[in-house]
């Protein structure tokens, strides 16, 4: 093997993957069969970047060769970058590799697209097929669908693969005509929408006959990118909502614009990364998922944008006031689960301990509670409890008087668009 | 107050607690180790582990707990974190002193304590299961060196078993100075003399040909992925804390 042309490949394709987000390895049950390589049943991030990214998967791109020219993409066609493209067995042999050492959980690929849309995914599924079919490797794979391929290629990834995503790029249809003229959204929907059918109609096979094979076991993701078009939060989470809701999508993944290219359509080069933004949408995607918020509670037309300063949960309790003060020993976990400052595993510690005995601050506090921000809105066994009459603003400003961002250091502000 | 010495060992713990009932010794001090008579005025009791003691508290510990909490308890144990024993008692205590099972009993200080600590085993067993870098040897063994906080080699048999079953490998806790070796069939425990093998000549030549190649090729692939605008120092060294660096081949 030439070593010095797969590292310059390796540093060119890995370079080109890295603006995709997504690197979960959580949620398939693949296990070892017959004593081969590999399982891909839990999520471990084995490394983690400077930038503070989780490393799970060896994340490359085929080739970047692209006959597409998105805005906001590096690999765009009129960029003038190195070139480069992995051969099938080279990709096997560095999962392989990689894997065998414990530096990955398993591969994601994806691909620029070459020639066609078919040619390319046909590529994607050689190397699963024969990751899978000639290694035995039951490590994790994440295929990218390319918008377009056929359905019978579709099937066939996911036979292999753990995971396919379409990346839906921007959050409306408006945003991907303005930045990506040859993309057309119903070509990243019809593969996502054929991928559903086949993984209900798997399931329920499954049901009937265990050994039915395993269809994309954990399921379909997708990525927008925000704060590259000027969609508000409110269109953005909306948009992500209606995927979850009507493709059973395991995630939605919200890509802060790192600025690449200098076009007069995107935000200047110099602009910085809306790094808040993103977080706080990915706050409100748990909310939504796992909160029992309903995505109307969180952004609405009176609201559409998420405030940067404090988290969605608090914004919700500071115009919700009526809702509170609840008493932590007696709420349902519904509402206890809308408190700031108590999250799901608290909330279920607090279900099980009040069963004993009723809890105090002290405990509440040992439990994992942040007091700082709950004390406005509850109380327990103890006499001290918010006795004035704040409002939310009120309680805003004391929250965050008291409480150091972790942003402090680089504040921004949202980006100037246009 | 008195205060026991035992062994160390989960038998030797549940012999105290059997004393402690059996004695009445309450308040108590639990303490690991050899028997010194170093404090001149203390009461000292050593406690002789006895398998047959041990056994009846487990089983009433059974009878009380679910198995998954017997075995909560067990593992908080074996961690062998410093000054955790009176914890571990205390918990033990709470268990015998309820009409009901207490595992839940989160509002309890010793249940409280219990779970925490067993938060931090439990994501030192994940940190393990992350960050061991195997580098694969002459004979084609794949070997890995690790220096966990806490004693979390036996919780890692399950997952390395089931998921490198067709190579062998060896990871050895050089803290505590004892490895887990799987030859393709099972694992074992194993100690070894590392004096002669790591003479530089030896270790150099211990590597097979294209470990070097992979390393490097994997410190590239690191390199590549890190997105500059992004950097977040503080962020990164949560996630990996440096103590652990040294050992991580991307680190290195």
């Amino acid at each position: 093997m030439n070593v010095d042309r797969i590292t310059e490949k390796l540093n060119i394709l890995a370079d080109a993957a890295k603006y995709d987000v997504s690197c979960a390895s959580s949620g398939s049950n693949r296990k070892n069969k017959d004593k081969g390589l590999g399982n891909a049943s839990n999520g471990i991030c084995h490394s983690y970047t400077e930038d503070g990214r989780c490393v799970s998967l060896l994340k490359i791109l085929l080739t970047n060769h692209c006959i597409f020219d998105c805005a906001y993409c590096v690999s765009r066609k009129n960029n003038d970058i190195k070139r480069a493209a992995f051969t099938v067995q080279e990709v096997v042999d560095l999962t392989i590799n990689f894997y065998r050492r414990n530096y990955i959980e398993g591969l994601f690929l994806s691909s620029g697209i070459f020639k066609n849309a078919d040619y390319t995914m046909e590529r994607l599924v050689h190397v699963a097929k024969k990751l899978r079919t000639e290694h035995n490797f039951n490590g994790y794979i994440h295929l990218k669908s390319i918008p377009g391929a056929s359905a019978e290629l579709m099937q066939e990834a996911g036979l292999y693969a753990d995971r396919l995503s379409v990346n839906l790029e921007m959050p409306t249809e408006a945003g991907l005509k303005l930045l990506a003229p040859d993309k057309n959204r119903q070509d990243m929907i019809d593969p996502m929408h054929f991928l559903n059918q086949e993984i209900i109609r798997n399931t329920e096979e499954k049901k009937l006959f265990k050994n039915a094979p395993m269809f994309a076991p954990a399921g379909q993701s997708t990525q927008v990118i925000v704060g590259a078009t000027p969609e508000s939060d409110q269109q953005v989470l909306q948009s992500a909502n209606y995927f979850y809701k009507n493709f059973n999508l395991k995630r939605v993944y919200y890509s802060g614009y790192v600025p690449v290219l200098a076009d007069k359509r995107l935000p200047a080069l110099n602009t910085a990364v809306p790094l808040v933004r993103e977080n706080r949408l990915y706050q409100a995607d748990w909310l939504m998922r796992f909160y029992g918020f309903h995505v109307n509670e969180i952004v609405n037309n009176q609201n559409p944008l998420l405030d940067l300063d404090i988290d969605p949960k608090l914004s919700w309790a500071i115009r919700n006031m009526q809702a509170f003060p609840i008493d932590i020993n007696k709420a349902d976990l519904q509402l206890i689960l809308r408190v700031p400052g108590i999250g799901l595993l608290s909330a279920q510690k607090i279900l099980a301990a009040r069963k004993f005995a009723g809890l105090g601050w002290e405990q509440l506090k040992k439990i994992g509670v942040a007091i700082n921000r709950a004390r406005y809105f509850i109380t327990c066994k103890s006499n001290e409890f918010e006795r004035r009459d704040l409002t939310g603003q009120n309680i805003k400003q004391f929250i965050m008087a008291q409480s150091q961002s972790k942003y402090i250091k680089n504040t921004q502000t949202q980006l100037n668009l246009f | 107050m008195n205060t026991l010495v035992y062994d160390g060992t989960f038998e030797g713990l549940l012999t105290a607690v059997f004393e402690i009932y059996e004695r009445k010794l309450y308040p108590v001090k639990l303490l690991k180790g050899e028997w010194r008579s170093g404090a001149l005025f203390e009461e000292i009791i050593p406690i002789v582990t006895d398998e047959a003691r041990a056994g009846r508290v487990l089983k009433g510990l059974r009878k009380k707990l679910s198995a998954a909490g017997v075995q909560r308890l067990y593992i908080s144990h074996m961690a062998e974190i410093a000054g955790e024993d009176c914890n571990v008692l205390g918990f033990i205590r709470h268990v015998f002193d309820s009409d009901q099972n207490i595992e839940e009993d989160y509002g309890n200080k010793y249940v409280m304590r219990l779970s925490e600590i067993l938060k931090m085993v439990r994501r030192e067993k994940h940190r393990m299961e992350a960050f061991v870098r195997f580098q694969k040897l002459n004979d084609g063994t794949f070997y890995a060196a690790i220096e966990p906080d806490f004693n979390v080699l036996p919780l890692l048999i399950k997952h390395f078993k089931s998921r490198y079953t067709d190579q062998k490998w060896m990871i050895y806790d050089t803290k505590r100075n004892y490895g887990l070796y799987y030859d393709l069939h099972d694992t074992q425990f194993i100690e070894m003399n590392f004096d002669e093998l790591s003479k530089p000549v030896n270790v150099i030549a211990a590597y097979s040909e294209d470990e070097g190649v992979y390393q490097n090729l994997w410190k590239n692939y690191f390199n590549s992925i890190n997105i500059a605008s992004r950097k977040n120092t503080r962020l990164h060294v949560r996630h990996i804390p440096r103590r652990y660096w040294r050992h991580l081949t991307e680190k290195i």
